[in-house]
């Protein structure tokens, strides 16, 4: 699949933003005043800012708010009204907290549950599709899940949490690919697609157009499957074991701090990165790719 | 709106025989020709005279070759257009009530006034039956010429679907498929008609013919069978026998 910049930035951008909304919203850490500012300020810019970018991606983004209507049927729609639920609550809690030093604590908890109810929603999106066997799976929504809340603790300040959280989030990601590879494409072949494995084994002789076009851009891109070890190397040690390291083996600093983030930040996007780059689309079996 | 009738009144659909489709291309570029200044917005092509044309195209011919255990492969010209699924998964996936399997005749439309062109339902079909138009940023698909099925203002003859109108070797057919008495039914029927990548449990409406098989020729033309050549040829076959 193609690996969109906006996509990528939306769902670890957003997925980290209310990981550390969650954590507020139950108390943790147990900020009031300015510095509570500061933490919600950081929570909104990555929540709103993700969503920002996802709306990048629409091709026809006057009609977006018509996205909220299906909620019956499209997880997409169900993530659209989870996250809108989950910002207004917790901007209720955020002003009572910051300006008035009252703590909601219903309110509060409730604002968490929105938050990780649009990361699990937003994992739907994903693992819903029969079409990308290496999606769906019921991996994809504890990875989501742990992302969120592994950042989440590491942008609250939380270190022995983070570090389980975020091993927790290595090992889930680690059984993932290992199944998604096995997996394959979940028994669909050229001669499924085709129907013409009843005669034998199918070759593309030649494909309707010469050019690329839509479908071969958006479901059958093939650069990231070369680098794919690289990647998931990359990913478990900036990630997750560089920053589990800084917050069991070494004293907990600012300095720290900072660069166990930025290092889970950079290998969650090589993570995410490779999520769509090797999830392979059963319809390019019908160009023989 | 996005949720799926339970059950439609008519199954309209196509089925494509891949016996007799002649790769010749008329129903791509006569579907191309209908659809882009009919319903909807047009299909727009890009760089069209440049070094790297591309577009929008509702159906697309793809060529397969077949290689059976043992004799010649077969050649097989593949049309691939939307299948019109009973269990659209294009359909329930979209958030804007865009995507929608109408009640009465079951044809899978896109109301563009509500498309936000995010790409999600060409996502959820396995058959690579909707491409996002470029310029317009609205999902397009076949519509199974909609607006010719049930025009009066044409003649009777034109009101099937362009590609099945224009297609010079009659591999295209078009009815109800919901009805068993119906001609393409019995069409199916007959010919066993197949689904495509029925494991994804979409239940598509259009149908498939498959090919018939190749003939078996029992021995090749080119090689000598026997040789009841005598005196200098004998000896002349006999020696290059040993070489």
């Amino acid at each position: 699949m193609h690996p969109a910049p906006s996509v990528i930035a939306f769902t670890t951008l957003s997925g980290l933003g209310f990981g550390l909304l969650a954590f507020l919203g139950l108390g943790l850490p147990p900020v009031t005043g300015w510095v509570a500012f500061v933490f919600f300020a950081l929570a909104y810019a990555l929540a709103v800012g993700g969503l920002l970018a996802s709306v990048a991606h629409l091709a026809n983004p006057k009609n977006a708010i018509k996205a909220f209507s299906q909620w019956r049927s499209s997880w997409l729609s169900r993530e659209g009204i989870a996250a809108v639920a989950a910002l207004l609550v917790m901007a209720v809690f955020a002003i009572a907290l910051i300006f008035f030093d009252v703590r909601l604590r219903l309110l509060g908890l409730l604002g968490a549950a929105l938050c990780l109810t649009t990361v699990f929603t937003t994992s739907m999106i994903y693992t819903q599709l029969k079409t990308v066997p290496r999606w769906n799976m019921w991996t994809t929504p504890p990875v989501f899940l742990l992302h969120c809340l592994g950042g989440g603790a590491l942008l609250a300040g939380q270190p022995r949490l983070a570090a389980v959280l975020l091993a927790l989030l290595g090992a889930m990601m680690i059984w993932a690919w290992s199944e998604g590879d096995s997996k394959g494409r979940a028994g669909s072949t050229m001669e499924t697609a085709t129907g013409l494995g009843r005669i034998g084994k199918v070759r593309l002789l030649e494909p309707p157009h010469s050019g690329e076009n839509y479908l071969l851009k958006e479901m059958a891109y093939q650069v990231g499957r070369k680098h794919a070890l690289k990647l998931r190397i990359l990913t478990i040690s900036l990630g997750i074991v560089l920053p589990v390291a800084l917050m069991l083996l070494v004293p907990v600093t600012h300095f720290t701090a900072i660069v166990a983030i930025l290092a889970h930040l950079i290998g969650v996007f090589a993570g995410r990165w490779l999520f769509f780059a090797e999830a392979e689309h059963v319809q390019a079996l019908y160009y023989g790719r | 709106m996005t949720s799926l009738p339970q059950t439609t009144e008519k199954k309209l659909g196509l089925v494509i025989d891949l016996d007799t489709c002649v790769g010749c291309q008329a129903c791509v570029v006569s579907c191309k020709e209908w659809n882009t200044s009919n319903y909807g917005a047009p299909l727009s092509d890009v760089d069209a005279y440049g070094a790297e044309p591309h577009g929008t195209f509702l159906n697309r011919v793809h060529s397969f070759e077949a290689q059976p255990e043992a004799g010649c492969s077969q050649t097989v010209h593949f049309p691939k257009s939307c299948l019109h699924c009973e269990d659209a998964p294009c359909v329930t996936v979209c958030p804007t009530g865009a995507s929608y399997k109408r009640e009465e005749d079951g044809i899978v439309l896109v109301n563009e006034d509500d498309c936000m062109g995010c790409g999600l339902c060409a996502w959820s079909c396995p058959y690579g039956a909707r491409e996002l138009d470029e310029i317009f940023g609205v999902m397009k698909k076949c519509t199974l010429c909609v607006d010719r099925i049930y025009n009066e203002n044409i003649p009777e003859e034109d009101r099937v679907p362009s590609c099945v109108r224009t297609c010079p070797s009659g591999a295209r057919h078009f009815g109800d498929l919901g009805d068993p008495e119906s001609d393409v039914s019995k069409l199916v029927a007959a010919r066993e008609g197949f689904d495509l990548m029925p494991e994804l449990g979409t239940k598509p409406v259009n149908k498939y013919l498959p090919p018939r098989l190749k003939d078996q020729p029992s021995q090749s033309a080119l090689t000598p069978q026997h040789s009841d050549a005598k005196g200098l040829f004998a000896w002349l076959d006999k020696a290059l026998e040993k070489l």
